[in-house]
């Protein structure tokens, strides 16, 4: 594939940080650990590069620190350049504050944009988990003329468990005729996948109308707003994807990769996820370990029984602890003799010997970030 | 402009590793996969960060693709450095000619010019081919300290095995009085790890010295050598320089030939074996594979194995180490083997007490090494290898000891 200096990326690392409020207490979208050895941001942050985009600004906002320490110079993505390469863009409002919505932060990150020398522009968001080249969207958008490209996905929608959920309504054509946000309606919808683009002078002009306005949201103030002045196009995208809008859905999103069709479709040889490399030894399983339909990351050290589990690296678990349909954040050390059901440890979670642990697999039981139990 | 360098290494990797069969057609031996995720060279390059030696020239010569490939520009092993880092040394031409690396004295005489560049006062010379936790830097102190010309790295080993190695006889201060290489009765069980310290001015002398001394014998037509144990060291013993024994203590494994391959790697899953990848403190450092994490089936049976990223088990895994990318399709047995990186072994396939090189395919129903509790005759049993790339059809059998390197 050829680099093709006229794309830039843009990844907001912070959009939906709240509707995920446990794991973002002290990190942001974006570093939200997923799938046993990744964080939410490598994915469109691996899909940018494997479209061949050069450079990518990733905006943040606050609780930032883990993002930085997982990005570093972007060497992983194959982003640490001389030319192009990886740029993170910190927060601040030229309104005061911190920005409120995408327009905003663009408005903040005017003098990358104004340096760029890329025609086109490639926004996305860290909620959605999938694999997907980009290229095919630029060219139908730049063959279409569009104004904004939005990438949808038909799924099922329901408005009792989803938020922050764009439906879009298209005509025959293609054009983007409704846009409605968290409806009160449910069945298959077409979702936008948060990821669009646009030619870097549109985004410009957008961007600097809105501030002239007062007006932040890229959702309400410009795909709902004006929808009938620009020409919007939907494309769709037709490969895997999952939205995390909540914890519940974060935590179904994991263990639907222990299917392994879902899986294969995530990840693949020509469209890989990249990601920080953690140096961690093989897993390591013990003389009465017992292993059934799991997802284990490198550097676990197991001595007991796993089913229905991620387990994300570095995790321990004890003798006779059976651990049961349950997400393991990195550096989690489980006794011997417990019972852990349903359950979502966050990072460095301890839980000694002989604890029962139970929650339920339409609300699994969260536990904060270097717990000890 | 270079800045100075208090200490240079040197890491020989040119051998061909003759005694690793088919596992080295291709690929030179530090390049070998080990242990899951690593490959033998990843413990001298770690061992190195983290001793806080960061200028590094690999010597190689024989089938350097894969393992240039794999140093790349040294950035796993933190070694990609503005001023030292990782430098792979081949041989080249100059306008006197060009030459092969005619001996381990001769692959560093070759690179002296590299190694003055950084004016180190101290070269370590290391080997590719040894499963070791160590750290250098007490062992360039241990040096210092003994006002040493030269320090080798030894190893207590069992009286009986001390005929394999080149022995050290040292006096109570651990200086080296003597050394003999393969001694038939040994006087002392202290063997040399081949890791040298050397004070580079000394060096410098002796390995020009060797070199003169050596291409005179060859031009007339007498027995000549280029070797580190058999010429410099025997040469510097002879003048009375001062050469001591550092005396490790820890896990160390020459893992040469096929059968201490198969139990350097075996003797990751003993607990009683020192030997640990999980010590944060000291991490072995590798080239990631950016596989996603490995997927445990509902038919799998583990048991006291180590199974890296990217691999797909399905079956029954007793005792084995599978590395990254291996597939174990639903009632395929592997026990007490290695399966090393892409291989797949269809279901139905017996794989015991064997080596399955990298990219094998192991196809359903063929037989690959068998336990010694099933051979009538132990003469008859030993590790059973396929090399890279082979593909084993349905229904065939490799033997115990038979080593394949083409498809069957």
């Amino acid at each position: 594939m050829s680099v093709n200096y006229s794309v830039l990326g843009l990844i907001f690392a912070s959009m939906h940080d709240d509707t995920v409020a446990e794991l973002t207490k002290q990190r942001t979208m974006g570093s939200i650990p997923f799938g046993g050895r990744y964080r939410l941001i490598d994915f469109p942050l691996s899909n940018m590069v494997n479209s061949g985009v050069p450079e990518v600004g990733v905006i943040t906002k606050s609780n930032y620190g883990s993002l930085l320490d997982h990005l570093g110079s972007g060497r992983e993505w194959d982003l640490a350049r001389k030319k192009g390469g990886l740029h993170l863009l910190p927060p601040y409002s030229q309104t005061g504050g911190i920005y409120k919505g995408r327009l905003d932060a663009l408005n903040n990150v005017g003098s990358f944009l104004a340096h760029s020398q890329a025609k086109y522009v490639i926004l996305a968001d860290c909620d959605i988990v999938t694999a997907m080249d980009f290229n095919p969207v630029l060219t139908k958008h730049i063959e279409s003329g569009a104004d904004i490209t939005c990438v949808y996905s038909h799924a099922y929608y329901d408005s009792e468990k989803n938020q922050r959920t764009t439906i879009l309504g298209m005509d025959e054509s293609g054009r983007v005729r409704d846009v409605l946000y968290d409806p009160q309606i449910s069945g298959e919808c077409d979702i936008c996948l948060n990821t669009f683009v646009m030619s870097t002078e549109f985004l410009k002009q957008v961007a600097a109308d809105a501030a002239s306005r007062n007006l932040y949201s890229l959702t309400r103030d410009v795909l709902q707003a004006k929808k009938d002045e620009f020409n919007i196009l939907g494309y769709e995208h037709k490969g895997f994807f999952t939205k995390i809008d909540s914890l519940q859905s974060y935590y179904n999103a994991n263990k639907m990769l222990l299917d392994t069709e879902k899986r294969s479709a995530l990840f693949t040889k020509d469209l890989p996820i990249y990601t920080k490399i953690g140096d961690k030894g093989p897993v390591k399983y013990g003389l009465e370990s017992n292993i059934s339909n799991s997802l284990i990351a490198d550097g676990c050290i197991i001595e007991g029984t796993v089913e229905n589990s991620i387990l994300f690296r570095g995790v321990k678990v004890g003798k006779d602890t059976v651990i049961k349909d349950s997400i393991l954040m990195q550096g989690t050390v489980i006794g011997s003799k417990c019972a852990v059901t349903s359950v979502i440890t966050d990072k460095n979670v301890e839980i000694s010997n002989e604890k029962v642990l139970t929650g339920s697999e339409t609300y699994p039981l969260y536990i904060s970030k270097n717990a000890k139990i | 402009m270079y800045i100075k360098k208090k200490c240079v290494a040197m890491l020989l990797a040119g051998g061909q590793g003759s005694r690793l069969y088919a596992l080295t057609k291709n690929v030179a031996k530090p390049a070998v996969p080990y242990g899951g995720k690593y490959r033998l060279i990843d413990f001298p390059l770690s061992n190195c960060t983290n001793s806080g030696i960061d200028t590094v020239g690999v010597l190689t010569q024989y089938q350097p693709l894969v393992l240039n490939e794999y140093i790349g520009n040294g950035a796993p092993w933190d070694l990609d450095k503005t001023n030292g880092g990782v430098h792979v040394l081949p041989p080249y031409e100059t306008q006197a000619g060009a030459s092969w690396y005619e001996g381990t004295a001769n692959a560093i005489y070759q690179n002296m010019r590299f190694i003055d560049r950084y004016d180190p006062e101290y070269v370590i010379v290391l080997g590719g081919d040894h499963i070791y936790k160590m750290d250098y830097s007490k062992m360039v102190d241990f040096h210092i300290a003994n006002d040493a010309d030269c320090t080798i790295s030894v190893i207590d080993v069992p009286r009986a095995e001390a005929s394999r190695f080149g022995i050290m006889i040292c006096d109570e201060n651990n200086k080296v009085v003597d050394f003999v290489e393969k001694p038939k009765e040994p006087k002392s069980t202290l063997a040399s790890m081949g890791i040298y310290v050397f004070s580079w001015n000394k060096l410098r002398k002796y390995l020009i010295e060797n070199e003169n001394d050596a291409n005179a014998k060859r031009e007339r037509g007498e027995k000549w050598s280029k070797d580190f144990g058999k010429d410099i060291i025997t040469s510097m013993l002879a003048n009375n320089e001062r050469l001591f024994a550092y005396e490790f203590e820890g896990y160390w494994k020459d893992v040469g030939t096929l059968d201490s391959l198969w139990e350097a790697n075996m003797d990751l899953l003993s607990p009683s074996v020192p030997l640990d990848l999980y010590d944060l403190s000291w991490k072995i450092y590798a080239r990631n594979e950016n596989m996603p994490p490995q997927y445990v089936g509902k038919n799998a049976n583990i048991e006291n194995s180590m199974i890296s990223e990217g691999s797909y088990v399905d079956g029954t895994v007793d005792f084995s180490i599978v590395f990254s990318d291996v597939t174990i399709e639903p009632g395929a047995v592997v026990n007490y083997s290695l399966v090393m990186p892409g291989s797949v072994i269809k279901s139905g396939a017996v794989v015991e007490y064997a080596i399955v090189g990298e990219d094998c395919v192991i196809e359903s129903g063929a037989r690959i090494g068998a336990s010694p509790e099933n051979i009538e005759n132990r003469d008859n049993w030993g590790i059973a290898v396929v090399g890279h790339n082979v593909t084993v059809s349905s229904n065939k059998v490799v033997e115990p000891k038979q080593i394949i390197g083409e498809n069957i």
